[in-house]
Parts: C-alpha cells; sequence; structure tokens
C-alpha cells in the first residue's frame, strides 16, 4: 500500500540527496517554504512529542509522586516492574492476548465483510452503512450498550438462551470469556478497516480476475491467490494501526470490566493510568509506557520484516 | 480477453449456462439471506439500545425479551436527559470538539502541504519521522503531557484538547492529507506559479477546492474523535461543570445505577450516539469517497 510503497521511494530519494554539495539559493528557498508549512508540526513535534518522551524517559529512571520533586532511582523502576510485580506479568500477558487474537480476528472479519460488500447486490449501500455504523459509537456509549447486551439475567443473548432453557453465558463476569467479549465488541466495530478493504478490492483487476477464471481457478482459489495477494498492502495497514492502537487498549476495559474480574482484563493502559493518576507513581507508569513502547516498535519492526515476504506491491517495478 | 470469449462460446459451456438460472436464483438467494441475518447481527446491539431506551421497566426484565416496546415510552428521553446536565455536557464537547476540528484541519492541510506539493531538500526524511510518530503510544506522552498543562495552568480548562490539535500532531491525519494532495496534478500549481502565485495561494486557490472530500475526512475523524475521546478529558477535567459528553455518560450511569433503570441509561447512550450518526449521514458519501481515495489511491 501506499505506506510501504511511499517509504520505499522516499528512500530512494534521499540517497540522491548530497549533504556535501552546495545549496542554490532556489534550493534555499524552496527549504524555507517547505520549512515554514510544515512548522506548526516542527514545534507541535518538539513540544509535545520529542519533549514528552525525552521527559518519560528521564521520569522512567526516577522516584516521583508529584509532590516532592523526582528523585534518580537508576533502573529501579524496571527492575521491580520485571522481577517483583506480578500484576505486570498478567497485564503483559493479558494485552499481547489482546493484540495477537482480537487484531487477527478484527482483520478477518473486516475483509470478509468488505468481501460479500463487493459483489453485486441490492441495497448496498445500505448494508454497507450498517456493517460501518458500530465505529462511529463512542467507546463510552459502546461500553454501556454491550454491558447491556451481556447483562446475565435480562441481555438481550442471555434473554433468548434463557427462554430456551440453556445455561446462561457469564460474558464479562468471567475470567474465561471477559477477554473474549471485549474482543468481540472490537469484531463488530470494523467499520473504519471494512471502507478501507472495500476501495482495495475495487481495485482488483478485473484482467486478473478473469485470466484466473480462464486457467480453471474456482472462485476461492480466484479469492485466495489473486483478491487477497492484491490487498496484502491494506492487509499490512490495518494490521499496522490495529496492532498499535491496541496495545494501547483504554476505555472499554476501563468502563466496562474495569481490568476485572481477577485482573483478567488488566491491559497495559489500565495498569499504566492506574499507576499514575490512582497511585501518583509516575516515574513507576513512566517505565511501563517506555516498556509499551518498546513492545510496540518491535511488533512494528516484526510486521515490516516479514511484510517483505508476504506483500505484493503491483507498482513495485516503477 | 479472446481467449475468455472463445471459451464462453463453446457450446459446451452454453449448455451449463442454460441449465444455471435456477442454481443461480437458489445462489442468489441465499446469499441476501446471509446478508440479512449478518447485517442484523451487526445492527443488533443498537436496535437493542434503541428498543430499550423506549421501554417501561417491566417490558425490560421479559424473556425472552421484546423488541417493539409497546407501549412505547418516549418520555424516557426527557426524563433521563433532564436527570443530568445533558445539554451542558454537549455544549462542552462541541466547544472543544469543534477548536479540535478547525485545529487539525488548518494546522494538517498546511503540512501535508509541505509534504506533498513543494520539493524541498531534506523533505522525505522529515516525512519520515512524522510518520514514525504514529507509532508512539499515547501512553508514553502521558504524563509529561499532564505535568506540562498543570504546570502552565492549563488543567481544567480544554486547551490540552484543542491546542495540540492546532500544531498538526496527529501524523494520520497529514499522511491521509499528503496522499490526496499527491493525487491533484502538479502541472495546475505549475500554471499558477508561472502566474506569480504563492503558494500558500496555490494553496487556497487551487488545491483546497479540489480536496473537500479528503478535508471532510480529517473533519469528520476529528470529530469522531474528540466526542469520542475518553481518557484526555478523563486526565485533563475534573470539575463536572466541564465535563463532556464521554465523562457526562459516566455521570448517568452512577445514578442509574445497573440493573435499576436500563431504559434511561440506553436513552442516555443513544443520545450520545445520535449527533455522530446524524453527522455521518450528512457527509456519508464524500466520506466514504475521502476514506477510499486518500488511504489508498497514494
Amino acid at each position: 500500500m501506499a505506506g510501504g510503497c511511499m517509504i520505499k521511494t522516499a528512500g530512494h530519494r534521499m540517497r540522491t540527496i548530497n549533504m556535501s554539495q552546495r545549496w542554490t539559493p532556489a534550493q534555499i528557498r524552496s527549504l524555507l517554504k517547505g520549512l515554514a508549512f510544515i512548522s506548526p508540526w516542527i514545534v507541535g513535534f518538539g513540544g509535545f512529542v520529542l519533549y514528552p518522551i525525552a521527559a518519560s524517559a528521564y521520569f522512567s529512571l526516577t522516584r516521583y509522586d508529584v509532590l516532592r520533586p523526582a528523585r534518580f532511582i537508576g533502573l529501579e523502576n524496571y527492575v521491580e516492574l520485571f522481577t517483583k510485580d506480578e500484576t505486570f506479568r498478567t497485564v503483559i500477558g493479558n494485552t499481547v492476548y489482546l493484540v495477537v487474537i482480537g487484531v487477527p480476528a478484527g482483520l478477518v472479519v473486516a475483509f470478509l465483510l468488505a468481501s460479500l460488500l463487493n459483489r453485486e447486490m441490492q441495497f448496498r449501500p445500505l448494508f454497507r452503512t450498517i456493517f460501518f455504523l458500530p465505529v462511529l459509537v463512542p467507546a463510552v456509549a459502546s461500553a454501556e450498550v454491550w454491558r447491556w447486551v451481556y447483562n446475565t439475567n435480562y441481555g438481550v443473548i442471555n434473554s433468548f438462551i434463557k427462554s430456551w432453557g440453556l445455561a446462561v453465558i457469564p460474558f464479562i463476569s468471567s475470567v474465561e470469556l471477559a477477554k473474549p467479549s471485549l474482543i468481540l465488541i472490537h469484531v463488530w466495530a470494523q467499520g473504519t478497516a471494512i471502507i478501507i478493504f472495500l476501495a482495495a478490492l475495487q481495485d482488483v483487476p478485473r484482467s486478473l480476475m478473469d485470466a484466473a477464471e480462464v486457467d480453471g481457478a474456482n472462485p476461492l482459489q480466484r479469492f485466495w491467490h489473486v483478491t487477497i495477494p492484491i490487498c496484502t498492502p491494506a492487509i499490512l495497514f490495518v494490521m499496522l494501526t490495529g496492532m498499535i492502537g491496541m496495545f494501547q487498549y483504554f476505555t472499554l476495559g476501563w468502563l466496562l470490566t474495569q481490568g476485572g474480574p481477577n485482573e483478567s482484563t488488566e491491559f497495559f493502559s489500565l495498569y499504566l493510568y492506574r499507576n499514575a493518576f490512582q497511585f501518583f507513581k509516575m516515574g513507576y507508569a513512566s517505565a511501563q509506557a517506555w516498556i509499551l513502547f518498546i513492545i510496540i516498535l518491535a511488533f512494528t519492526l516484526l510486521i515490516f520484516r516479514s511484510s517483505a515476504r508476504w506483500v505484493y506491491y503491483a507498482g513495485e517495478s516503477n | 480477453m479472446q481467449q475468455a470469449e472463445s471459451i464462453a462460446s463453446r457450446p459446451i459451456q452454453h449448455t451449463s449456462l442454460k441449465q444455471r438460472p435456477l442454481l443461480k436464483i437458489a445462489q442468489r438467494a441465499l446469499f441476501y439471506v446471509m446478508m440479512v441475518v449478518l447485517a442484523l447481527i451487526f445492527a443488533g446491539p443498537l436496535l437493542w439500545m434503541l428498543s430499550t431506551s423506549f421501554k417501561t421497566d417491566p417490558q425490560v426484565y421479559t424473556v425472552p425479551p421484546t423488541w417493539f416496546p409497546n407501549p412505547f415510552r418516549l418520555v424516557n428521553y426527557p426524563e433521563a436527559l433532564s436527570s443530568r446536565p445533558f445539554g451542558v455536557y454537549t455544549y462542552n464537547t462541541l466547544r472543544y470538539a469543534l477548536g479540535a476540528v478547525a485545529g487539525a484541519l488548518i494546522s494538517n492541510t498546511l503540512v501535508a502541504y509541505g509534504f506533498a506539493r513543494i520539493r524541498w531538500p531534506g523533505r522525505d526524511i522529515f516525512f519520515i519521522i512524522c510518520l514514525s510518530t504514529m507509532m508512539i503510544p499515547f501512553q508514553v506522552r502521558m504524563i509529561p503531557l499532564y505535568l506540562t498543562f498543570k504546570n502552565l495552568g492549563w488543567l481544567n480548562t480544554y486547551l490540552p484538547l484543542i491546542v495540540p490539535t492546532f500544531l498538526g500532531v496527529n501524523a494520520y491525519y497529514t499522511f491521509l492529507l499528503r496522499q490526496f494532495f499527491l493525487t491533484i496534478p502538479s502541472e495546475l500549481s505549475d500554471a499558477a506559479r508561472v502566474d506569480g502565485c504563492t503558494e500558500l495561494g496555490i494553496l487556497i486557490r487551487i488545491i483546497l477546492p479540489l480536496a473537500k472530500p479528503a478535508l471532510a475526512v480529517i473533519g469528520l475523524l476529528q470529530f469522531m474523535f474528540a466526542w469520542d475521546n475518553y481518557i484526555g478529558p478523563l486526565i485533563y477535567l475534573n470539575n463536572e461543570s466541564l465535563y463532556p459528553i464521554a465523562l457526562g455518560l459516566q455521570q448517568f450511569r452512577t445514578m442509574f445505577q445497573e440493573e435499576l433503570m436500563w431504559p434511561y441509561m440506553m436513552a442516555a447512550s443513544t443520545a450520545t450516539v445520535a449527533p455522530v450518526i446524524i453527522l455521518y449521514f450528512f457527509v456519508q458519501r464524500t466520506f466514504v469517497e475521502g476514506i477510499s481515495i486518500t488511504g489508498l489511491k497514494g
């Protein structure tokens, strides 16, 4: 997709910039013009990105409760997180579960729905709107709606189950089902991914599908060997943004399960928020934030590295 | 293509096509049944919310559940929404959401223009740095930002939620706009440049009118984000008179306590969802078009 392609072409161009060559007045003018246009970002980047990251790195090496000044303690926070804090271990496990199961689940459902929507049909805009709508629902409202849907006694699912005389499903109140129940909500709200996939699917060249059909590929084979490869750039994009977002999962977990039952939904951001704003352990929370950052970086690199093997760029040769 | 046609015109293919209609109709019917079932599943939670919001208390506890409330208790809405200052919450949300939308539109347009339409040495390096900020989790910046805003005396104001948007901090918007700007033929700008138009003039007179779908996407995404944002207000605001809807809905929840007042809770939830959905219907076409263009065809 655009993301990957663009970085690639940028790389080529970067090499053509020769730092030692003398700049012409025209070049200097264009440099100033360019910098002027991106100046809001430069200020924002410095003040709201670079400084906070550096400060956070420093705080992570301190004990800081806001009331008293930060006290430098070296790597103690990190040592404590990895050796003493058992909740932290649970938190990492929960978060990785959420990302490793939730992101692919959402991606697969979004892709299948987009493929269905891509077929010729009546009322396509209506269907598209219905599948898209959940993503518009604010997380706070989503939490209340699903709390009611998942209600053990009178929620829509358990109410039917009860009327059939079966055992109710405890959803968010059980240790085993709490995480899958949250993932189900995530899978429900895949609107953005659906729209992105739909756009990618519409770009699958008709000629390629016809050629595959002539070669005797059945619909399933065409889907697997033509449609999916063509859409891999979009899949990469959705996977990356989904992964980064999922590692920061907060609102629904905070409102719906508050980390429970028995810490089964205590995710990274929840625990970090608790440490920072409930226990006022700003240093300890900053160390967690940095660990989260490094985990996200590692996953991003892993996905990017592997993408060379499975992402197909149609425009690669140009 | 020719080969395909010649195969299609073979006699064997013809007979199999003739046998098909019935099978095809059955397949088609099955497909629509599946689509309708899927649509009902996906719309289910929202329909359940809407249905509950009109129910009387006893109707909430019927097993199996009823989908069509009778009597239809419309008065749940005024009763629920007046029990807390819902109007104030909405007004508060709009106050900072509109500011944030303006900020995102202005700053990201300028920055994206600098990255897409002007050639300057070092541009690509800056752009890669800009893009890579998308990987940085908010949590890393959260604590220093909170402390900075605290020192600036910005807590319990909307400034922490508005000011950063004016500085183009959201790289995703910059990326989307840049992708869109790249699709506009450079001849248009070149012609204007020859005529002595400044870059800002080109941006305003030529690029912006063509970029309406992309701007609509950014505007809607930022508005939805502001309406939806929970952790920001949670950290920066602790005075109920400043609460936006995201925090306000929780006030309803503590008031209506679980189990007891589901219709009220669902009425308040519907009122929270409705503005976003109504807004979406107004800009739907531009939005879908914009996402498709900006997201993938760069």
